[in-house]
Formats: C-alpha cells, sequence, structure tokens
C-alpha cells in the first residue's frame, strides 16, 4: 500500500523513513546484550538473534527462566520477542517466526510448521504446495531422494537441517574468547569507578589463568552488561603479551578517558565481563629475591609501555615507524606504519660520502604549487614565490630527472620531473621541481616539494 | 615566632628544606648531548645537557626546517638504538611539511630510531609530551609545536621540566613560528638556516645552521655560532662563517676535500647534475 493511500485511510499516522544500517546497529547491540547469556550469539539479520544455550541455561533456573529473564529485558526495552527453543539453530529459528499452532514436543511442532518454512525459492514452495505439501511433515513423509529429484537439492537439505538430520553451524559474531572472567552482581552497581574496581578484580582472576595457562594476553575486552538489556564492550590492545594487570588497567582507564561517549551506567550494570581473545606464549617471570615479580625495568620494555600507552589513548595507527619502501618517487620512498606491528627495520640508502643530501628533511605530500622565473625555459628556476612570499635563488644543482613509472601504469604513469635542489639569498634550501618535460607538456607546472635542513 | 598552626608549621619545614636542596638548578647535569664541535661544547660546558628541557627557537617559519633537523641530529647523534620520540600535531605535515625518512638517512641519521607520536590537537600534544618525557629509555623527546602555545605555561613547563630531570629524558622543545618567551628551559636557542658553503657549479653544500643563544640557566647567553653538519663523521663542525672570519682549515677543513686533480676531474656537484639518478634513464 502506497504512503498516500495510508495516509487517506489513517489520517493521524506516524510514519518513519526506514533506516536499515541504524536496525543492523540496534540489532548489534542486542545481541551484544545477549553475551550475558552465552558466549555463542549469532545474528540472523534483519530482526533475529540465535543464541546457542547448550550448558548454559541452568544458569537462569533452565530454559524457561532464560527466556523469561530475556523476555523481561527486551520487553522493557520496548520490543517485542518472539522466541523458540529447539535442537538446530534452523528449528529454532523457523518455529520462532512460523508457528502458529501449539504442539505437544519439538518433532511435532516442526512437522506442523507451514512449508514456507522452509524458506526455499518461491517458485519451489509454489510447486510443494500445490504439490498437496502443506506441512514440513507432509514433506518429510516423502522418500528424501524423490524431494531432491523433484524440488531440486536445495529443498532437501533445508528439510534435513529443520528436522535436525544434517549437520549446520551456527556463526556467531565472536568466537568464544580463550580466556574469561566475569562477575554478576545481585544488584546492579551504578558507579563507574566502581565498575572500574571490578574490572581490575577480574583483571587479576584472568591474569591467573593466564599464568597458569604459560600465556600472556595481547587483547583484552571488557563488556558492561547494563540492567536493561543492553551491553558495550570497550577493548585495549598491547604490543607484547602481558599479564601485568596493573599495566592492563592502565591501558583501560586511558581508554575510558579518551572516550568520544563516556561509558553510561544507565540504571546500573549487573554483569562484567572480561575477556581475552587472542592469547601469546609468555614465560614465567622470575620473582624478586625479597618478593613480587620483577618489574620491566629494561629500557625497552618502557618504550614499549609507553607506545602502548599512547596508542590506546590516540589510537595504534598515530604512533608510527619509518620503514623503506622499493620504488623512486620520492613521496613513496617511506612507509609510515603503526609502531605495534610494524615490520623488522630494513636498510636505508647509505649517503654519498662527502657530498650534501640529495633527499629533503621535510616533503611535502602532495607537493606544492608555486610560481617560477627561469632564465631559460628548460633551465634552473631564478626565482619563485611560495606562500606568497618571494625567494631569489643563488645556488642551485639540478636538474635530477625522476621518470615517471612507466611499467606500473596504462598511460606511461605520468610526467617525468625535473628536481632542483635551491639555497635562496637567506641561506633557506628548497627542493623544487619541474613537473613535465617541455616535450612532454607545453606549459609545465612548478612545485616544491620538500625543504632541506 | 609563634606559628598559627601545626599545618603551617609544617609547611614553612618544608619549604625550608626544599630552600636547602637547592631545587631544579642545582643538580649539575648526568651527561651531554654533544653538537661534535669542540668549541661549541666546550661553551656550553660539554654540550645540551640530558635530563633537561632546551628549547629551539624558529621565529620565521621558513627557518622550521632548520630548527626540526637540527634537534633530530644532535638527539641521534647519540650512540645506541634508543629511539627518538618524535611529537607533532596531525597539522604539522601540511605546515612544516612531514618527516622525510630517507633525508634523515642521508644526513647520517638512523630513521629506523625515530617514533613518530601524532596527537590530534595542541592539548593532547602536551599530556602525550607529560607521559613521554617520564618514560626511561628514549635517545631524546622532541615536542614540534607551531606558532604560540598558550597551554605551555610556565607551570606546563615546569612540569615538564621535572619529568624530564627525573626520568633523565633530553627534551628538546621545537617551537616552530614562535616568537622566545619566558619559560623554565635550560637553554634557548634561535635557529636560522645560514648559507651553506659554496660548492662547485654553484650547488648548494653542507645544511649551516646559524645559532644564537638566547637563555642559558648556568652561563652567559647571547653568543652566535654558526654550525656545519658532516655527515660523513656525523659531526657538528664550524662552519667557515662569514661573521666570523674563522679560517677554514681550523673548524672543518678536511672533510669535504677537493678534488687532488681539479682540472681534469668533473667535480662531485657537476657529475651529479649531469647524471641521471635510478631509472629515470631519460
Amino acid at each position: 500500500m502506497p504512503l498516500a493511500d495510508a495516509r487517506a485511510r489513517v489520517p493521524d499516522l506516524l510514519a518513519v523513513p526506514h533506516d536499515p544500517i541504524l536496525d543492523q546497529l540496534w540489532l548489534d547491540r542486542m545481541a551484544e546484550g545477549c553475551g550475558r547469556y552465552t558466549p555463542l550469539v549469532a545474528l540472523d539479520p534483519p530482526d533475529g538473534l540465535i543464541l546457542d544455550i547448550t550448558g548454559c541455561a541452568h544458569l537462569f533456573a533452565g530454559e524457561t527462566g532464560l527466556i523469561d529473564d530475556l523476555d523481561r529485558r527486551i520487553t522493557r526495552l520496548g520490543m517485542t520477542l518472539r522466541h523458540a527453543a529447539a535442537r538446530t539453530p534452523e528449528a529454532a529459528r523457523a518455529l520462532a517466526r512460523y508457528q502458529t499452532l501449539p504442539a505437544p514436543d519439538e518433532d511435532a511442532a516442526v512437522r506442523r510448521l507451514p512449508i514456507a518454512a522452509l524458506e526455499l525459492e518461491a517458485e519451489a514452495t509454489t510447486a510443494l504446495v500445490r504439490a498437496g505439501l502443506k506441512t514440513v511433515g507432509d514433506l518429510s513423509a516423502r522418500p528424501m531422494a524423490n524431494i531432491a529429484a523433484r524440488f531440486g537439492s536445495d529443498a532437501a537439505t533445508a528439510l534435513r537441517r529443520l528436522l535436525g538430520d544434517a549437520l549446520s553451524v551456527l556463526d556467531p559474531r565472536r568466537t568464544l574468547p580463550p580466556v574469561i572472567a566475569e562477575r554478576r552482581f545481585a544488584e546492579p552497581i551504578a558507579r563507574t569507578a566502581h565498575a572500574t574496581k571490578i574490572l581490575g578484580e577480574l583483571a587479576g582472576e584472568a591474569m591467573g589463568v593466564l599464568a597458569e595457562r604459560g600465556k600472556g594476553g595481547r587483547h583484552f575486552r571488557a563488556t558492561f552488561f547494563r540492567s536493561d538489556g543492553l551491553a558495550r564492550s570497550i577493548a585495549v590492545e598491547t604490543g607484547h603479551a602481558t599479564r601485568d594487570a596493573a599495566l592492563v588497567m592502565r591501558l583501560f582507564a586511558e581508554r575510558m578517558d579518551s572516550l568520544a561517549d563516556p561509558l553510561d551506567p544507565g540504571f546500573g550494570f549487573d554483569m562484567i565481563r572480561l575477556a581475552v581473545p587472542r592469547l601469546d606464549p609468555l614465560a614465567a617471570t622470575q620473582l624478586g629475591l625479597e618478593g613480587g615479580a620483577v618489574r620491566p625495568s629494561n629500557e625497552a620494555g618502557a618504550i614499549d609501555e609507553l607506545v602502548d600507552r599512547l596508542a590506546t589513548r590516540l589510537g595504534r595507527a598515530r604512533i608510527r615507524k619509518y620503514r623503506p619502501a622499493d620504488t623512486h618517487i620520492p613521496e613513496q620512498t617511506q612507509l609510515e606504519l603503526p609502531a605495534a606491528d610494524a615490520p623488522p627495520p630494513a636498510p636505508w640508502p647509505a649517503p654519498e660520502p662527502g657530498e650534501p643530501p640529495t633527499r629533503p628533511f621535510h616533503l611535502f605530500d602532495p607537493p606544492q604549487p608555486i610560481e617560477v622565473i627561469a632564465e631559460v625555459p628548460d633551465g634552473p628556476p631564478h626565482r619563485f614565490r611560495w606562500r606568497r612570499a618571494t625567494h631569489a635563488v643563488r645556488r642551485y644543482e639540478g636538474p635530477e630527472r625522476i621518470a615517471a613509472e612507466w611499467w606500473r601504469r596504462r598511460d606511461n604513469g605520468g610526467l617525468t620531473r625535473d628536481y632542483y635542489r635551491v639555497e635562496d639569498v637567506h641561506g633557506r634550501r628548497y627542493w623544487l621541481f619541474r613537473h613535465g618535460l617541455y616535450e612532454e607538456k607545453a606549459d609545465p607546472r612548478w612545485y616544491i616539494h620538500g625543504l632541506f635542513a | 615566632m609563634h606559628e598559627s598552626s601545626p599545618q603551617l608549621a609544617g609547611l614553612r619545614q618544608r619549604v625550608a628544606r626544599l630552600a636547602a636542596s637547592g631545587g631544579l638548578e642545582s643538580r649539575p647535569a648526568e651527561g651531554w648531548l654533544a653538537s661534535g664541535d669542540d668549541a661549541f661544547d666546550a661553551a656550553l660546558g660539554g654540550g645540551f645537557a640530558t635530563g633537561r628541557c632546551h628549547e629551539f627557537f624558529a621565529a620565521d617559519a621558513l627557518d622550521a626546517t632548520s630548527a626540526a633537523a637540527f634537534a633530530a641530529l644532535v638527539a641521534l647523534r647519540r650512540p645506541g638504538n634508543a629511539p627518538l620520540l618524535w611529537l607533532r600535531t596531525t597539522d604539522a605535515g601540511r605546515r612544516t611539511g612531514h618527516i622525510h625518512a630517507p633525508g634523515i638517512a642521508e644526513l647520517g641519521g638512523d630513521p629506523d630510531r625515530l617514533l613518530l607520536v601524532e596527537a590530534p590537537d595542541p592539548k593532547m600534544l602536551l599530556a602525550c609530551a607529560n607521559d613521554a618525557v617520564r618514560c626511561t629509555g628514549s635517545a631524546a623527546v622532541i615536542v614540534e609545536s607551531w606558532g604560540k602555545f598558550p597551554m605551555l605555561d610556565l607551570t606546563a613547563g615546569r612540569r615538564l621540566a621535572l619529568g624530564a630531570r627525573d626520568a633523565g629524558t633530553t627534551l628538546l622543545m621545537l617551537r616552530l613560528n614562535a616568537a622566545p618567551v619566558p619559560s623554565v628551559a635550560e637553554t634557548r636557542w634561535g635557529i636560522t638556516a645560514a648559507a651553506s658553503r659554496e660548492r662547485e657549479a654553484n650547488a648548494p653544500g653542507a645544511p649551516a645552521f646559524d645559532l644564537e643563544l638566547l637563555r642559558w640557566r648556568a652561563g652567559p647567553a647571547g653568543s652566535r655560532w654558526q654550525l656545519e653538519w658532516n655527515h660523513d663523521i656525523r659531526s657538528f663542525g664550524r662552519s667557515f662563517g662569514r661573521s666570523f672570519g674563522r679560517s677554514f682549515e681550523q673548524g672543518f677543513g678536511q672533510s669535504f676535500g677537493e678534488p687532488a686533480l681539479s682540472g681534469a676531474l668533473l667535480s662531485p656537484a657537476l657529475h651529479r647534475a649531469t647524471r641521471p639518478r635510478g631509472a629515470a634513464a631519460a
């Protein structure tokens, strides 16, 4: 029905544009919140969640207890819940979406589902209904080979999955982290400071587990479950495997301080979980003679710790190291890589003895256009204008001709550049280039590409 | 004298203790970042004191590269593999240009030691600088700022200086496009580019710097120096500078030697000018 028709029938109709991305984000937040019931939560877009509650239900006084708890939270969020529990994800999904008739047990319920619950293509569904097979039970009474021959192998597979005869795999949003420490509270805690304190205790527990396994964590994720059913995850990373709870807590404090939208307790957190999704081997450390672990007092350790802390505060891409790249295009000769995962150092081009540097200390990327007056068109610059000031050239060297990488691109890679190293009357040294030879371009432009020390 | 309260008496005692220990300046420096030029280092008592804050001002924006390169070269002269922490704001790349590691390699420095920290704004830059100076194990910490830096007041500067002293970190403040202002720095320098020594075919020579000592806590200020960087021996040397009239051999003569048979050989500069580089076999 078009919106205009609907408005004509119901004058005070409230119309809201459909925003699939926001819906997806909301579903994601709900899935995060469902992490309180089980670590294995899968999305069933656009409006479903599949939870693997095997071995988890007893914590909530059985399946019904768990579903009641979930229903209460979802209702409080203003949503309506349709739920079903079954042996396979497909069966649970079909029961939740298509069940209309009550049934004594799960098998019977699945058999009473309409044929649409198989979610085949429209053509196949129609064909099945026309053949008089109205329910899943009707279809399953037929030999499987006939079904596959008549309606395609998809129909047979869907049916077998629904009945639990074929293997079906849940694809959870997050894999089960190897180490989890969590705490539930009888009364929600409403203050972030208390939550942080609990997180510190959890970190201590998790580090104990890690120490037993001879591992250290590289990635830590704290999830704060609010009593209204939503949850918020905060993650920190370290450059090296660690079992230092104080260090991890410092990183978490750093991260929470720099959050754009601060941690909102709402009506309070009723559960906090610390997961360690990524482990690396870490040998046990020698204790100090007077007791207590030996601090990483060596200087490299201090720098690594600083890098972790700054990376947590600023984002890991803002702490960078330089690595050489094998090209002669000046702006591509260096790679700036995050310090946390930069490859081992490679040798840099060695300077020529007795020669002044040929590459600038500061490089402009992109190069900045300048106006140049040269004595002869093909010659070196005589004076140039950059940033609203005129600079008279006193000394120059060049051109150093750098061709484009014609073997990489179809259009020969662009224009050749003629670089000049010039010094102005004040002693400042610049790196200028003419973009294009005169035979390549009628009126080549000039750019400043860098500044020498 | 009758004290009004025990707290006040306690505070007075504390002040007296602080005064007796002498505070920031009294402790002698533990080491020096030497420039390599004997006269320059001797005049400063050994070079740039480690564990202290040194400020380099480039009053003109066009001298920013000279100031930055001078600070980097002084720090990278320090032997070993300790990283050089370089803190700058995100917009620094647009203003003064991105740090070009091949250029540092050509100056004889090791770009692998460079650890760049890019802060989104000056406030965060200051916060990160406070963390960086308290971290032992760096060759030096360079904090690059542009223009007036109102957040770096005397309190913030003193906090940085104390952090650097406690951790033994050398803090080099790069104040680009800024006029010198009072601070707690050990030394304060104004740096401009100096004309390089002319090479054959009128080519620019090795990097040269014009330094003016604006303030020095431990001695008289006002001296001017002209230094030239020699990347072969990784050291500064006295430039032949017009204003000093020092003889060429005395300062720096041998390293940039003249070709023995000047008539027969192409000079290096001319040679480089005529030779195509890299794959540019045009």
